[in-house]
């Protein structure tokens, strides 16, 4: 078995555009959603990259573009070495099985037709070769053992099941094909408080069981921490801060990755008066016509003429000890304040 | 019966004795094809003006269809209320006419919903919804009532509110349609806030503009908030007292710091513990075990019973009365003095 820490996701210079069309016999281009504007960073084995942002900042998308469910405009998705974006038939069928994703919501991504078994065998029945036909039966089930659902139940259909219990059938599903990557897009998000614990640490145990690594998309910032070895902070389609998780809860750089974390409430009413809350004004421009240069400087109180001109790359910038891009970028602690 | 009439209740801004709202000992039970669920279960709690009250539960907890029973908009039936009070100002609003608690809704006591888009009606535009609540409630003429609107915008800031006035919910994003709401809600001055959800489908940073800006509104008028919610973190920046419901009931009620500082339920208790926390990094989360009960299907005794780890034998025959623990604490567990304690059962 390949040994952790070993590279196993390299993504560069990652762009998707959706095209937004006017007339409906002569259809013209009148412009595009920039959705994901040249995102790249790298994922070891057994690793958790968190990915946080607001709605509409290209977090699913990038999920899409990873999945090969989206062709990326320009860029590469290099797993094991080869460029998923570019591969087709059969060299991309095989490739599919090594990434794999979990849904959001576990109420409509099960079909409610299908009993679980069916559910989580269905990737058998596209990749014959992991599980002979008359060995699928018995892999379900030592599926469903292993994501802690009683294997008697395999069919049943997912109305029977809790929402927590819906989201480990989607897991299991996922673990099916033994993939080296998960994609998780808000896998605990649409569940109860007292669930998402249950859920976090079944995704835990998981990974360090099968040394598999996470993209793990979310927007609970406490969640991403906990699970995450690094974080990255997109913003309209780019990556604008990414650090391991010490680099980017206590020492953030880019002032929208202050503004998001000073905004999550904290779970302690001490010293709520004194807590410093940056609290950005109105919503984030459209995609479709990003600002110049930053594109966070029309809701930043750092920006200057320079902002508006010149595009800040995401690199180590000096005083801080991690890539961010911004040109003032400068460490400050929002959520330690003492 | 004789029906109170709405004469009993003090003029608007006249303040009568004891809490602005008391719902006491509250049942709420919906009758399906399976059986009558009993939703909300004798639930207490009081509000006082300007003070904010959250309401802590999972969905099934029965939050909700309190809310909309103080605010008179169940579904009757198949909902049935079968015994409780909600007293505002002394006046029961259970015992008034429908007539009567028209006047009370929307005026008095106001209501904003989880999910701004579908509370909104597609085809008018946001200045029409807003200024239905003066020509309905104050006979404004279509002119005045647009006037007025355009002035509420403005204090919720709405940026450009003139222009906007005439544009339809679907041109707004998704915090700016929320600020719609709190426009409408608050209209009338209203002396009770109820904010279900206000900000669970927004963003952090949206929510923080919406919570930030509910805070303000509520400076300014001293309305008392009732504050829905199943987030820990909201709770904790804004609450001043909380009442924590499970499967229809309260299972505890005290201050924001007492709670956050020593719950004294094992519920309380499993929900803050399961928060990830920075110290515990690289460790497995707590995790309360089991799932909520089936409302059709309640366990005997304490209904957390199952998914307790305090649980003793009384606790699966026995359901525990809230039991007053000192102060203006509750707490529906025989063994809170251990849960205060922390000595695992």
């Amino acid at each position: 078995m390949a040994t952790k820490g070993e590279r196993i996701l390299e993504v560069r210079d990652l762009v998707k555009h959706f095209p937004l069309t006017q007339g409906i016999v002569m259809k013209r281009q009148i412009g595009a959603i920039k959705a994901v504007d040249g995102v790249s960073f790298d994922l070891d084995r057994g690793e958790t990259l968190g990915i946080v942002g607001e709605s509409g900042c290209g977090k699913s998308t990038l999920a899409k573009v990873l999945m090969a469910l989206e062709r990326p405009t320009s860029g590469s998705v290099m797993i094991n070495g080869k460029d998923i974006a570019k591969a087709r038939g059969a060299e991309l069928k095989r490739m599919r099985r090594n990434i794999q994703m979990v849904m959001q919501d576990p109420y409509t991504s099960l079909n409610p037709r299908m009993t679980v078994g069916d559910i989580i065998g269905e990737p058998y029945d596209i990749h014959t070769e992991v599980a002979p036909k008359g060995d699928r039966a018995r892999k379900v089930q030592e599926l469903l053992e292993v994501v802690g659902l009683n294997p008697d139940h395999i069919n049943r259909y997912p109305h029977q099941f809790s929402g927590g219990q819906r989201q480990r059938i989607g897991i299991a599903r996922g673990l099916a094909l033994q993939p080296e990557v998960i994609v998780c897009d808000e896998p605990v998000s649409a569940l109860d408080v007292s669930i998402q614990a249950q859920v976090i640490n079944l995704l835990e145990r998981l990974q360090n069981e099968f040394n598999l690594a996470y993209i793990f998309i979310a927007h609970d910032l406490s969640v991403v921490r906990h699970i995450s070895d690094r974080v990255a902070v997109m913003y309209l389609g780019k990556v604008v801060e990414i650090g391991n998780d010490v680099d980017i809860y206590d020492k953030p750089a880019h002032p929208y990755a202050q503004a998001l974390l000073s905004a999550v409430p904290v779970p302690d009413p001490e010293g709520r008066e004194q807590r410093e809350r940056i609290i950005l004004q109105g919503d984030p421009p459209s995609p479709a016509n990003p600002p110049s240069g930053c594109r966070f400087r029309t809701r930043c109180w750092k920006a200057q003429e320079i902002c508006a001109t010149e595009e800040p790359l995401l690199q180590i910038r000096p005083g801080t000890t991690h890539e961010s891009a911004c040109h003032f970028a400068e460490t400050h602690d929002v959520v330690h304040v003492n | 019966m004789s029906k109170t009439s709405l004469d009993e209740l003090p003029a608007e801004g006249g303040r009568g004795n004891g809490p602005l709202l008391d719902v006491d000992n509250l049942h709420v039970e919906f009758a399906t094809r399976a059986g009558v669920v009993r939703a909300v279960n004798g639930v207490s709690y009081s509000l006082n003006p300007g003070e904010t009250v959250a309401v802590l539960g999972e969905s099934g907890s029965g939050k909700s269809v309190t809310a909309q029973a103080i605010m008179g908009i169940l579904d009757v039936p198949p909902a049935r209320i079968p015994q409780g009070e909600v007293r505002f100002h002394g006046t029961d609003l259970l015992k008034l006419s429908e007539e009567a608690r028209t006047q009370v809704r929307g005026q008095r006591i106001a209501m904003i919903f989880q999910d701004a888009l579908s509370a909104l009606n597609p085809v008018f535009t946001v200045g029409w919804q807003i200024s239905e609540m003066f020509r309905v409630h104050r006979g404004m003429s279509k002119r005045d009532g647009m006037k007025k609107a355009v002035e509420l915008m403005d204090k919720v800031r709405i940026p450009a509110a003139k222009q906007r006035v005439n544009d339809y919910p679907h041109q707004f994003s998704g915090g700016m349609r929320q600020r719609i709401m709190i426009a409408m809600a608050i209209a009338l001055d209203p002396e009770v806030l109820i904010a279900d959800e206000p900000t669970t489908a927004l963003d952090v940073t949206v929510q923080a503009q919406i919570m930030e800006l509910l805070a303000e509104l509520q400076r300014e008028s001293n309305m008392g908030m009732i504050l829905i919610t199943h987030d820990l973190g909201v709770v904790a920046d804004v609450a001043d007292k909380i009442a924590v419901m499970y499967a229809g009931r309260i299972v505890e009620n005290a201050s924001v710091h007492d709670i956050y500082k020593a719950p004294a339920h094992p519920y309380t208790k499993g929900l803050l513990e399961s928060i990830p926390r920075v110290d515990l990094k690289g460790h497995e989360l707590y995790a309360i075990k089991g799932l909520p009960p089936n409302l059709l299907d309640m366990p005997t005794g304490c209904a957390f019973h199952p998914r307790c780890p305090y649980r003793q034998d009384d606790c699966v025959t026995d359901a525990p009365p809230l039991y007053e623990i000192g102060g203006t604490r509750n707490s529906a567990c025989h063994y809170w003095r251990e849960v205060l304690d922390g000595d695992q059962g």
